[in-house]
């Protein structure tokens, strides 16, 4: 792809931070991709199905009516909630940081130590899943953020981590970049939830050590205008496990993209995703799991509803490599259209070079079950009802990765709650 | 309770007849039953009795407690008391048995003005009633009918209609695909339901469950419509001779 004048552009309106010199070398070579590889468009393999000039503008976008309305959807668990407001780390709103088995800085504070252990971490995942597929809108990120977090978990952390984003009504353009290391033997939830921005590009990177476990919960904001992409790079080291888990309701273009690297034995990363939408929706994950080591499992379960003209993308890869043998590969993407002028575009990739391994993936589009719906109705239950239960049913699948059940619940209510609303607006 | 006057209904796509004038009176407290051949009607019967799509009424009416059901949407009709236990129960998954049930009854009871019962009353109720129809806690937890048997499927319906109470029950061919004992089981749970408010409209095709649940009357329907009504003793005449004979007469 050919350096692009947008590519200039886009740069241009950004500066590169004065920070130690292992910071700056990182930004140095994201920037030096992004600038001889170029932004992403409509050419690009993986960029066919949704529009990128959502993200490469430099035009300000349009302001969020919703989200500054949202705490967090996490209120109510016992947790530490660290505070983003349009994009910016606040001290005051967060709780304490020190904490027992838990490091953290913002990555504007890491990046100015000469010797933070986030700097050998730093963009590193970034780097590397930049083939086959170029990311350059994380190598912009990479560049130029210069908000997030960098944490660092030695032991087993009961209570989840929750960053939550607050978004006022503004024109907020931010990118936001993490840095998480869980040691080895430790664990960690990490939950995200609101509208960050305007427009937003939030990265994460995160390193599952030896006997490792990352759970992570992701809302992202109800706005009918945001524009959102992100990027979680993991690489999983031996006896660890991952889970993450994203829901979507509402926006106006919603890129996730997930690079998996399972890199040790017995290792194991869970990748779940429900979305919904209306009008003007268009939301797409796109998703890279690699399988480098035997005996692992990946699982990625994504369910998407859309109606009015919704349009929902999915772009799911395992890779198997030679040697990877007694892996255990499932993929499951599903649409559920409720009206003719919706549309789920999927494209489930497997590519396989070890002999011994079980590996499936599917892939369906279809409408809500009248014989179901009748089912329903002839005991009672109003159309309107029964069509939300048939919903929540087809999401629960994908709801069901998530695995501690008070998380599970607060986010099936919060679908109710949002299709109850719907109906009365 | 339920009046059926000259109902003539299509197939909606197809503009195929399948109902040519279908008379029937079932009154409070009495248990009627419809046999007859495959392809005669008695399904598409309880269908648009039930307010399934697909149909469309060309002529007739039915009026049921009074009010004309034909245009009302099928949680409408429900609510007036109309039950159909389904012939083939349908599968829901993700949909748990115990909400749906509950989602149901207190749907029913606040379009009836009635107050909604809480979870706890609920599952007072549903658990007593479960346990006579031998309907383990297991089963109620499960998705709705996902990976029951074609018994615990018929036995779920009859739970549904033992917690919803309706006025008239349909039920359609539920003895098919039932072994002796779980036949009789559903016989027992629908004979407890059996009280001087409530009709019933048993359709099947064979007499072996009207040995179970004695009708009044028995219809023998045809060709879209009822060619003779009787007595008990009809069915009893139905097993033995099956249906050529009746046909002939009525042709």
């Amino acid at each position: 792809m050919p350096k692009t004048n947008l590519t200039e552009q886009k740069i241009s309106s950004y500066s590169l931070p004065t920070e130690a010199s292992w910071a700056i070398k990182s930004r140095k070579s994201a920037l030096n991709w992004l600038e001889t590889t170029g932004l992403p468009n409509r050419r690009d393999e993986y960029w066919k199905n949704t529009d990128p000039s959502y993200f490469n503008t430099i035009k300000k976008p349009e302001r969020n009516k919703i989200d500054y309305v949202e705490n967090s959807i996490f209120e109510n668990i016992d947790r530490i909630n660290i505070v983003f407001e349009d994009g910016y780390f606040n001290a005051s709103k967060s709780d304490e940081l020190l904490l027992k088995g838990i490091e953290i800085d913002t990555i504007s504070v890491a990046n100015q130590k000469d010797n933070h252990w986030s700097a050998n971490y730093f963009g590193v995942l970034e780097k590397s899943s930049q083939v086959p597929v170029e990311r350059t809108l994380a190598s912009l990120n990479t560049a130029f953020a210069v908000e997030g977090l960098a944490i660092r978990i030695t032991d087993k952390i009961d209570k989840p981590i929750s960053i939550t984003y607050l978004h006022s009504n503004d024109t907020s353009d931010v990118l936001i970049h993490h840095v998480i290391k869980i040691e080895k033997n430790a664990s960690v939830t990490i939950l995200e939830s609101g509208g960050v921005a305007s427009r937003s590009n939030c990265l994460m990177e995160v390193f599952v050590c030896e006997n490792a476990e990352f759970d992570h919960v992701r809302v992202q904001g109800r706005s009918h205008e945001k524009i959102a992409v992100t990027h979680l790079f993991a690489n999983l080291l031996k006896d660890s496990s991952m889970k993450s888990f994203t829901l979507t309701v509402n926006g106006k273009s919603i890129r996730n993209e997930y690079v998996v690297d399972i890199n040790g034995e017995n290792s194991k990363a869970h990748l779940g995703g429900a979305a919904v939408g209306d009008r003007g929706f268009s939301q797409d994950d796109t998703i890279f799991v690699s399988h480098n080591n035997p005996n692992c499992e990946s699982r990625q379960v994504f369910k998407k509803v859309l109606r009015n003209g919704a349009k929902g993308v999915f772009q799911g890869k395992i890779l198997v490599k030679d040697g990877a043998q007694k892996t255990d590969g499932y993929q499951i993407s599903q649409g559920l259209m409720l009206d003719d002028d919706s549309s789920f575009l999927a494209k489930p990739e497997l590519e396989i070079y070890a002999d011994d391994v079980i590996c499936s993936h599917g892939s369906t589009c279809g409408e809500i079950d009248n014989a179901a719906l009748f089912y329903l109705t002839s005991r009672g239950i109003p159309m309107a009802e029964a069509q939300d239960m048939l919903v929540l049913a087809f999401l629960n699948d994908a709801i069901e990765e998530i695995s501690d059940e008070s998380i599970r619940t607060i986010i099936g209510s919060r679908l109710k709650d949002w299709m109850v609303k719907r109906h009365k607006s | 309770m339920l009046y059926i006057n000259n109902l003539n209904v299509e197939l909606e796509d197809e503009k195929k007849k399948i109902l040519n004038g279908v008379n029937l009176d079932i009154n409070a407290g009495e248990v009627h039953a419809i046999m007859g051949p495959n392809g005669s009607g008695k399904s598409t019967l309880s269908y648009v009795l039930s307010g399934k799509d697909g149909y469309r009424v060309t002529e007739g009416s039915a009026t049921f407690e009074g009010r004309e059901i034909l245009e009302l949407s099928p949680d409408e009709r429900a609510s007036l008391g109309l039950f159909l236990a389904f012939q083939y129960p349908v599968e829901i998954p993700g949909v748990g048995n115990m909400t749906f049930l509950r989602t149901a009854l207190n749907s029913q009871r606040k379009s009836r003005g009635v107050e909604e019962l809480s979870a706890a009353e609920f599952l007072k109720i549903v658990r007593e009633k479960a346990k006579k129809l031998k309907i383990d806690a297991e089963m109620l937890k499960r998705p709705v009918n996902v990976g029951f048997s074609g018994g615990e499927k018929k036995r779920n319906e009859i739970l549904q209609m033992a917690m919803l109470e309706p006025k008239m029950c349909i039920l359609d061919e539920t003895d098919s695909g039932l072994d002796v004992d779980a036949m009789k089981l559903v016989a027992e749970g629908v004979n407890a339901l059996r009280s001087k408010d409530r009709s019933f409209l048993v359709i099947t095709h064979y007499q072996r469950l009207l040995d179970h649940i004695v009708p009044d009357v028995v219809h023998i329907m045809a060709d879209g419509k009822i060619i003779k009504s009787g007595g008990a003793d009809l069915a009893l005449e139905v097993e033995n001779n099956g249906y050529s004979d009746l046909l002939a007469e009525y042709n």
